[in-house]
């Protein structure tokens, strides 16, 4: 299982998917981190976080969609179904894998608000809790990339697929909370993604969006390996 | 070493596998033979895992496959029809991440170099796979298959696109590994199961219509028998000629022309040489006999002696 984490890893950094999604990530997140902090002159991280997340769900897909597409394109899935090791083990790996990068790209995002600590006296709370939210929301993001990648051999497909997906959970969460009738609000609002985010930029530690943001993960993660064994089964 | 029982595979209605039941012994070469689409490939993905069958059981050395997928899995060395190989990656890369991938326990350096050289890819280590041709490619899976010793090796088609000087390395590296290996090979030439198994098993359709010592099975091969002879006479008076000899079940002039000899293809009964018979009556006619050629069975041809001695 290391030895998929570790290879993805460099292969993320041997081709050019790693750097050109460090580029996207940190180059928009500094522009959307000046416009909406520093040429504002104010230092309420919110709008910014906001933004941030739109950002992810753009970005996040680039990272994921060769996962599983690639190597069933490539046949190598072969050798890893073959080898000693089993289905949620390479799951995990390659989720890990495209987690620890996006990680990285998060801390180098972070670097942003010493800026705020310079010149003002932000509360460290709420960016505390907006890192680690966002660091929750990226996560359960990289796993919708990683079930998508699992059903296509085109990357392209999983790309656009997961975009899709996620843009529908958040319009979802926008319908739901227009919706008059509470149980239909309520099942609609279980999809939502955003409306768990807005405690975490209000200031709140959430340990309910916490498990919410760790759910989807565990679920689309095993859905994905429900993928493989059902291919094995299958056609 | 290896027991596969009454395998059954289907892929929707189409029927895949119908029934597959063999074993194998430690120490044996099998090959695996079958036209394109027989199911050879789907066996040996079941057999490594790699796909599950709806009915039947798979025992490694003693483990089933889907019972103990991981230990089973540790006993196998397989390359599949296309080398899952990384193409960004250099050889000893790639050979390193299967070591750690397949949580080998034996020396590392060691055994990576032992396994380079029995391939012979030692000096391509630090090449990317993308640039390499593809006898290194099929040699650098070879190597893969062989990580960790496993006591079983299978290979699916491993000549397939190669050319010949890359065949006959890859064929005698299939025979080395047999002397410390269990060999699966699986291939639609004929000739390359008689050049390197021990024992062939021939599927068709999802059944395995023959399974027997190679000799046995070169029997079938033997017993009949096609000829190309190249005459120089008039075609229907040739043609009439050799049909009449005892022993000719089948004769057609080809449109191969070598002067004003025409080319003619025999095909004798099983067990008869009409060779001798057919010099004396061209001789006697004074038709000079150019050429007398033996025609090589194909896998059709063993296809077609089996279920015909089956008719029997």
């Amino acid at each position: 299982m290391f030895a998929v984490y570790k290879r993805e890893l460099r292969a993320y950094f041997t081709t050019a998917v790693g750097y050109v999604f460090l580029a996207i990530i940190v180059a928009l997140s500094a522009v959307a981190f000046s416009v909406t902090t520093l040429l504002s002159a104010s230092n309420d991280v919110s709008t910014y976080f906001t933004v941030l997340l739109f950002i992810l769900m753009v970005a996040l897909p680039v990272l994921t969609m060769k996962l599983f597409a690639e190597e069933r394109k490539m046949r190598t899935e072969q050798l890893l179904l073959t080898a000693p090791v089993s289905i949620g083990g390479i799951v995990a790996a390659k989720f890990f894998a495209a987690f620890t990068v996006f990680f990285g790209a998060n801390l180098l995002c972070s670097l942003a608000y010493v800026t705020l600590f310079i010149y003002s006296d932000p509360e460290a709370g709420i960016i505390a809790g907006n890192i680690i939210a966002i660091t929750l929301v990226g996560a359960a993001f990289i796993a919708v990339g990683i079930f998508v990648s699992a059903l296509t051999e085109n990357q392209l497909a999983a790309a656009i697929g997961t975009f899709g997906i996620l843009l529908a959970m958040l319009g979802i969460g926008l319908i739901a909370s227009k919706i008059p009738w509470y149980p239909v609000r309520y099942v609609l609002g279980w999809f939502s993604i955003l409306t768990r985010y807005n405690n975490f930029t209000n200031g709140f530690f959430d340990f309910a969006a916490l498990l919410y943001y760790a759910s989807v993960c565990f679920i689309f993660l095993f859905l994905t390996c429900r993928v493989y064994e059902r291919r094995r089964y299958g056609a | 070493m290896l027991k596969v029982e009454n395998l059954v595979k289907k892929y929707g209605s189409a029927t895949a596998l119908d029934g597959i039941s063999f074993s194998v012994e430690a120490g044996e070469v099998v090959g695996f033979l079958g036209p394109n689409g027989a199911g050879k490939s789907t066996t040996m993905n079941i057999i490594t895992g790699f796909i599950s069958s709806n009915v039947g059981k798979v025992w490694i050395d003693g483990v089933e496959i889907l019972e103990n997928p991981t230990e089973a899995k540790k006993k196998i060395g397989y390359l599949p029809e296309q080398p899952p190989l990384y193409p960004e990656m250099t050889v000893g890369e790639y050979l390193n991440f299967v070591y750690e991938l397949r949580a080998c326990t034996l020396p590392r350096k060691a055994h990576l170099a032992e396994v380079m050289a029995a391939t012979r890819i030692t000096d391509v280590k630090d090449r990317v796979i993308r640039n390499l041709s593809k006898g290194y490619k099929q040699r650098v899976g070879i190597s893969a298959a062989l990580i960790g010793n496993p006591p079983l090796i299978i290979l699916d088609e491993p000549t397939i696109g190669l050319d010949p000087k890359q065949i006959i390395e890859v064929r005698s590296l299939i025979r080395e590994l047999g002397k410390k290996h269990t060999v699966i090979l699986s291939t639609h030439i004929l000739s390359e199961a008689q050049a390197v198994c021990d024992r062939m098993i021939i599927i068709d359709h999802g059944h395995i219509v023959a399974d027997g010592k190679a000799d046995e099975i070169n029997q079938f091969i033997r017993d009949n028998r096609r000829y190309k002879a190249t005459i120089c006479a008039p075609q229907t008076e040739a043609l009439a000629l050799i049909k009449k000899l005892p022993g000719v079940v089948y004769c057609e002039a080809l449109a191969e022309r070598d002067g004003d000899a025409t080319a003619f293809l025999i095909e004798s009964e099983r067990g008869i040489d009409v060779r001798k018979a057919l010099f004396y009556a061209l001789a006697e006619r004074n038709y000079p006999l150019l050429g007398l050629e033996a025609l090589g069975a194909s896998l059709e041809d063993v296809f077609l002696s089996i279920i015909a001695k089956e008719g029997d």
